[in-house]
């Protein structure tokens, strides 16, 4: 029994120019571009230098926090820098890369499988940190958090998500056509770690020969193959789960909540390749569509650059005119080809004019509610997209902006060309840059009260010390006055205080050489300091941090030298 | 006419006990109205605006003795928030303010400091760390950018330094009506 989700669109689907090839193994390129953060969460540590010599599958940069993922080279080879280099990204800047030159000898680091069973789950799930898997189904969330169930939870439903919803994406259909019986082991695994009551496999009814392939490697296994209708977009997260179980996950709530763990077919494959084989995340399936002379899946290392890849597809055609990075509903528009794909990078589509015309300019919104039919997210496009134009961000958060999946349905529908998604990513990228910067100021609010408050306990303590040295001098001249009235000789007046002062003196004199003593002692006894004794990586990262320096210093120098010139 | 008076005086009493005990358990500490002020205020603590802090603008602004258009670093939307907040017109700065800037942080060149601490003590948020003829250097991460260090800087070792973008501060732009809002 098959449940609906709201809304949802049939785009020309444009799948079989790629699917009807089978898959090919890209040669190596020229050279790696590997980004150091490919995942959603905290950025990795490089661990290799430029010039280091590294083998294929050995880590270049372990993952740093606990939402993070580790980043390995895809072959042996040099590593030619690790410095900034364009990634795939909307904003177009550059970030950390590590760039190798292979050496053809495809020479792999010691691996060998793991036995999962055996293992905890905890320690499984470090092994998946370790080995850079993250889920491949576009959002690249490391896929140890995903799976990381605390004992209050359990998993009544596991889904694997073989929807493939996105017009000219072929490569989860190739993967299950060929590769379905390593999927059933990935997808036993998964089993195993998050023990679920029942698994279901979702495929979009345009995949026959993948739900043949799947359902016979699947035979034996209570696994279940399931045929979902085709509708863009079926293959988001919730969208599927709502298809396949009925259960509608609530806003701001992650599927654990209801019971379901979702995962994406090429993800258990990963998972598969690591266990069954000690592979680490180094190679994806890629499609390459479009404008190109021969469309195809690719099993192609991470890191090479988009070009090289074109061009193992026959070359783009000509007329071309671009990049899209993923599907054209919700993928990225770039031109340069140096690009680097990533784990996230689930097909190349080559642009031009003829397949991709521009869209016509936007005219105002007529409010005919096309847009709230179609979304899947049951939210209000048309409301949001006012909100976000006008910047009022406030009342967008109330209308449930966030729950936006950016899918782009609304904009497929929308008769006056609305960019509605652009309206929504603007909106969502400020509200977030907004809270950074109350966070910010809160931060400094609280450490602005918390200097005031330390300079009026000092001016207390101050006050305090000034006021007991007062009274003890003023008990001193009474104990001075009192003595004379009991003492008839005043003789013996004169140097009683005097002698009460240089005892005093002396005795403050001797404690004060006593600490010079004590401190020579100790400096003495301490004849190495510790900044002699240093390991090598102390030096190594004392090293790192003066090049940082010296880097900021020319910076602050140039913008120093830029102000000047202005003034 | 006893009872009359009796019940309305009892009713007195009741009311006057009732208003008495809330004026003790509920009463507001501070002006709220000062705390909702400085919430909006960007918390530079840079004193452009001619108070020691933005606590003392707030304070000003809520007594009505200041105008709203007085802080460079919360930008035009700043006034218009503290706008909305006072029911006021929005006004654009003043001549006499200075223009806001991007945001910047304070940099030590550490070759040239001779940790004299005076910067130290001019910091309204703590963020420089050093100490006496110690080499100083600023927790980037703490700075507000509000440039108070810079003047007293013996040796004028202290520069500001804007920020770059990163991939984690980059914002969608308001998107323009063709393709190219999509792209780069």
């Amino acid at each position: 029994m098959l449940f609906h989700f709201h809304g949802g669109i049939h785009p020309d689907e444009h799948k079989l120019e790629s699917s009807e090839r089978p898959s090919a193994r890209a040669p190596l390129p020229s050279r790696l571009i590997v980004p150091l953060q490919q995942h959603i969460g905290a950025k990795t540590k490089a661990i290799v230098q430029a010039g280091d010599k590294v083998l294929k599958g050995q880590m270049l940069a372990r993952a740093d926090g606990m939402v993070s993922a580790a980043v390995h080279a895809p072959t042996s080879g040099t590593v030619l820098s690790v410095d900034l280099h364009a990634v795939p990204h909307p904003s177009g800047l550059p970030d950390l890369c590590v760039t190798i030159e292979p050496d053809g000898e495809e020479r792999w680091i010691e691996h060998a499988p793991l036995d999962y069973r055996a293992m905890p789950r905890a320690e499984l799930l470090a092994k998946l940190q370790g080995a850079g898997i993250v889920g491949l189904g576009g959002a690249t969330f490391p896929t140890h958090v995903k799976l990381s169930i605390n004992p209050a939870q359990t998993v009544e439903t596991l889904v694997l998500n073989g929807a493939e919803c996105e017009p000219w994406i072929t490569t989860d259909d190739r993967l299950m056509r060929e590769r379905a019986a390593e999927i059933v082991q990935g997808i036993e695994i998964l089993r195993y770690l998050v023990n679920p009551a029942e698994t279901l496999v979702g495929i979009e009814d345009n995949k026959p020969q993948a739900i043949a392939a799947m359902r016979q490697a699947c035979t034996g296994t209570d696994i279940q193959i399931i045929t979902v209708p085709t509708l863009y977009p079926t293959g988001g997260e919730k969208q599927l789960i709502k298809v396949l179980t009925g259960k509608e996950v609530p806003s701001g709530v992650r599927p654990l909540n209801v019971g379901v763990s979702c995962s994406n077919v090429a993800t258990a494959y990963a998972i598969h390749r690591l266990v069954n084989h000690g592979e680490p995340m180094i190679s994806r399936l890629i499609t390459v569509t479009g404008s190109v002379r021969t469309p195809q899946n690719f099993e192609v290392l991470i890191g090479t650059p988009v070009e090289e890849l074109v061009k193992f597809a026959g070359g783009a055609l000509p007329g071309s005119n671009g990049f899209i990075l993923g599907g054209p509903m919700m993928g990225l528009h770039v031109s340069n080809g140096q690009l680097p794909v990533v784990k996230a990078t689930n097909c190349i589509i080559v642009e031009s004019a003829q397949l991709f015309p521009p869209p016509p300019a936007a005219m105002p919104c007529i409010r005919c509610t096309r847009c709230v039919d179609v979304c899947p997210a049951e939210l209000q496009p048309q409301e949001l997209h006012w909100f976000a134009k006008s910047t009022n961000f406030g009342k967008a958060q109330e209308y449930n902006l966030f729950d936006c999946i950016e899918c782009g349905a609304c904009n497929y529908v929308c008769p006056s060309h609305i960019p509605l998604v652009q309206y929504f990513r603007f909106a969502k990228s400020e509200i977030w840059a907004r809270e950074r910067e109350k966070r910010a100021a809160d931060a400094a609010r609280e450490r602005h009260e918390f200097r005031l408050l330390r300079i009026e306990r000092e001016k207390q303590e101050k006050a305090e010390k000034l006021a007991q040295k007062e009274k003890a001098a003023l008990a001193a001249k009474a104990a001075a006055a009192v003595a004379p009235a009991t003492d008839s000789a005043p003789a013996a007046v004169q140097p009683a205080p005097a002698a009460a002062e240089s005892a005093a003196d002396g005795a403050t004199q001797s404690r004060i050489q006593a600490a010079i003593d004590r401190a020579k002692e100790q400096a003495a006894a301490s004849k190495e300091k510790d900044t002699d004794i240093l390991t090598p990586q102390q030096l190594a990262e004392m090293a790192e941090i003066e090049a940082r320096r010296a880097d900021i210093r020319e910076i602050a120098h140039a913008d120093a030298k830029q102000q000047q010139e202005q003034q | 006419m006893l009872t009359a008076l009796l019940v309305m005086s009892g009713i007195a009493i009741v009311l006057g006990a009732v208003l008495g005990f809330s004026a003790v358990k509920f009463k507001v500490e501070g002006n709220p109205l000062v705390e909702k002020i400085d919430a909006i205020l960007p918390q530079t603590q840079c004193g452009q605006c001619g108070y020691p802090g933005c606590r003392p603008y707030a304070e000003a602004i809520a007594s009505r003795e200041a105008d709203i258009n007085r802080c460079p670093p919360g930008g035009e939307e700043g006034i218009r928030k503290l706008a909305d907040l006072l029911g006021m017109e929005f006004k654009p700065f003043g001549e006499d303010t200075a223009a806001p800037k991007a945001k910047a942080v304070a940099f030590i060149d550490e070759n040239v400091c001779i940790g004299c601490t005076l910067c130290i003590q001019a910091c309204p948020v703590d963020a420089i760390a050093g100490a006496a003829k110690q080499m100083h250097t600023i927790i980037a991460a703490e700075c507000t950018g509000c440039e108070l260090c810079v003047a007293p800087c013996p040796v004028n070792c202290i520069s500001m330094v804007t920020l770059p973008e990163t991939a984690q501060t980059w914002k969608w732009q308001y998107p323009v009506n063709d393709k190219v809002a999509s792209e780069k």
